[in-house]
């Protein structure tokens, strides 16, 4: 056990090595560089000069890079070339936006998906279960960019329940906060809900084949409590390494929902800084979705071994 | 990570990752490798027919299909023509689904942009599975250093924020053409389909018919071509469909970033993006609602496609 949690530790340290360092290649081999946005008007050659220099660009790729890693190792992520805004700052003030975004829209598709999947997983089929699978493939085919202005149009436009777009931070105002991060939430759990569901609805039915549940059933207990004592923790493998994926795919992924409620999550600031070559953001927020997704991907693992210890003796 | 899948059990068939989505492939593998002790197909009372259902999607897809391939020849106005004196017209016998805010007819406009989401989808679907399916065969199939590269490769390149990477890649090849959409967005599937593809040759190449047919003197050509691929394509087709209602979304999401086809071309992508802004919802909420509309029952029909092949493979596989 230890052993194996050791191992998976320095792989994920290796991965977000790798990551960082293809993140940094991909951004400054990129045509044009900050000094663009830097200097508006006033772009000449000399100017250029002195402004690269000046940040440090001139010096070799390599070197630049293992100067980027020890600031990091200090616990700094430096700071944006054109607002000085220190970029652990820019990553304080984003990142809980992600985080209440993915958490609020995960516990509504876990809410519907796991209740829906035990109830039709017992009669595979019928009436219900067909409702229910062909109800999930509706919401598998409503991308973000198709559900959220639907939402819109008809809650904030139509009917003025919900604010088209704004957002208030939850320590100052938690009931507009939820109120506000509602719509944007829903629009994200659509194509959650339809993946957990289906997941859990398959391997219910062929964990609901085995022996033991047999055995289960020949005690006398009741279907009920078949289904939420035994046969729901042996389902959960494909459940949980999904949302293990979908969730770190979330985070600064949910852009598109971040420009049309005009949120400023990392999503928008990560777009928006790739597009001004604002190099230490860019790297600095990568830096973040990755530790954010192996670190869970990491958490789902661990749970694997607790779900079934045989995991772990592999 | 990459080590743990290495383990995978013979029933890695299409009936898990057929329900997949985006990135969720390589979950499915994890926990299918973990629970190797489920038995028996994932829907035993599955139908054997296909179902009004599956011909209607079929249906649907055809009709968007013709539409867009005959675009030219229909009787359309141009997909770019401004017409100043129509400008957010409602539906109309002149117009029939409206015009946008520049007086362009949206139905010309939808079955245009209708080329832009099927080639993208499928051509790049196809390219990415002719390319990754191979690569997956041959590292599933061979194994050794190749096979530990290539895997740790794709989870690295899974991994890797998209956004960031279509962003980077879009800027250095400007302007964003359907050509070089459907290259960069083929070149992202590759790693998808490689994982799907190498998972399920795994998962045969110790069973014992492939046994049976080395110990006959059978080449690792005849034995790839004959005995497992016949098993993988199952699985490949039915994640290929898909993967293909994952890349039109893709283009959608790029679209929002202004990296799809360039304006006044138009795709569903870029019309629901336009009808997005500017207050256009409130004034005149047709530009997004119609593609909204074909989209959602695009993505619908393929779905569904997808779903029905998966199930009528299973039982296939369960013959034999």
């Amino acid at each position: 056990m230890g052993r194996y949690l050791l191992r998976r530790l320095v792989q994920m340290v290796v991965v977000v090595v790798i990551i960082t360092i293809f993140a940094f290649l991909l951004i400054h081999l990129l045509p044009g560089d900050p000094s663009v946005s830097i200097l508006g008007p006033n772009d000449t050659p000399q100017n250029r000069a002195i402004v690269l220099e000046h940040l440090g660009l001139n010096k070799p790729l390599w070197q630049q890079y293992f100067i980027w890693l020890n600031q990091l190792l200090h616990g700094s992520l430096g700071q944006s070339y054109l607002t000085k805004e220190p970029v652990t700052h820019i990553v304080a003030t984003s990142f809980p936006i992600d985080l209440e975004l993915i958490i609020i829209s995960q516990a509504l598709a876990f809410a519907v998906a796991i209740p829906l999947a035990l109830v039709t997983a017992r009669r595979p089929n019928r009436a219900l279960d067909r409702l229910a699978t062909t109800g999930t493939f509706g919401l598998l085919a409503l991308p973000p960019f198709v559900i959220a202005p639907l939402l819109v149009a008809v809650f904030a436009v139509g009917l003025h329940w919900f604010p088209a777009t704004g957002y208030v931070p939850f320590t100052q105002a938690p009931a507009t906060n939820l109120h506000d991060m509602l719509l944007p939430s829903l629009a994200i759990t659509a194509g959650s809900i339809a993946i957990y569901y289906r997941l859990l609805r398959s391997d219910l039915i062929a964990t609901l084949q085995e022996d033991f549940i047999t055995m289960a059933r020949s005690k006398g207990l009741t279907p009920r409590s078949i289904m939420v004592h035994h046969a729901f923790r042996p389902s959960t493998f494909s459940l949980l390494a999904a949302a293990g994926l979908n969730i770190g795919l979330l985070i600064a992924g949910t852009f598109v929902v971040e420009y049309l409620f005009a949120i400023n999550g990392l999503g928008l600031a990560l777009v928006n800084a790739v597009y001004q070559r604002d190099y230490l953001v860019v790297q600095g927020i990568t830096v973040v979705v990755a530790v954010f997704f192996v670190v869970l991907n990491f958490l789902v693992d661990f749970l694997f071994t607790v779900i079934d210890p045989r995991v772990s003796r592999e | 990570m990459p080590d743990d899948r290495d383990v995978l059990g013979p029933e890695t068939g299409p009936g898990l990752l057929g329900n997949t989505y985006v990135g969720e492939a390589a979950a499915t593998e994890v926990a299918v490798s973990r629970s190797i002790d489920h038995h028996g197909p994932d829907e035993p009372l599955a139908e054997k027919k296909l179902g009004v259902l599956f011909w209607i999607a079929v249906g649907w897809v055809a009709l968007v299909a013709l539409a867009a391939i005959f675009a030219n020849v229909l009787p359309l106005h141009s997909p770019t023509y401004e017409d100043f004196t129509a400008i957010n017209a409602r539906p109309s016998a002149q117009f029939l689904l409206g015009t946008d805010d520049n007086g362009r007819d949206l139905l010309s406009r939808l079955i245009f942009g209708a080329r832009v989401s099927l080639v993208i989808g499928f051509v790049s679907v196809a390219v990415g599975l002719a390319i990754g399916g191979t690569l997956g065969l041959i590292s599933g199939y061979r194994g050794g250093k190749l096979d530990s590269f290539l895997n740790a490769a794709s989870f690295v390149v899974l991994a890797f924020p998209l956004i960031v990477a279509l962003i980077a890649i879009i800027s250095f090849w400007t302007p964003p053409t359907l050509f070089k959409i459907t290259v960069i967005l083929a070149a992202g599937t590759i790693p998808l389909f490689y994982r799907v593809v190498r998972a399920t040759t795994l998962a045969f190449a110790n069973r014992d018919f492939v046994i049976a047919a080395r110990t006959l003197g059978a080449t690792n050509r005849r034995i790839i071509f004959r005995e497992i691929l016949p098993n993988v394509v199952p699985a490949a087709i039915s994640f290929a469909l898909i993967t293909v209602a994952i890349v039109i979304v893709l283009e959608g999401t790029l679209a929002f970033l202004g990296l799809s086809v360039s304006l006044p071309t138009p795709s569903w992508g870029n019309m629901i993006y336009q009808g997005t802004t500017n207050g256009d919802l409130t004034t005149n909420p047709y530009i997004m609602l119609w593609p909204a509309l074909a989209m959602f029952l695009l993505l619908l029909a393929i779905n569904i496609i997808g779903d029905r092949v998966r199930q009528r493979f299973d039982i296939r596989e369960g013959l034999l």
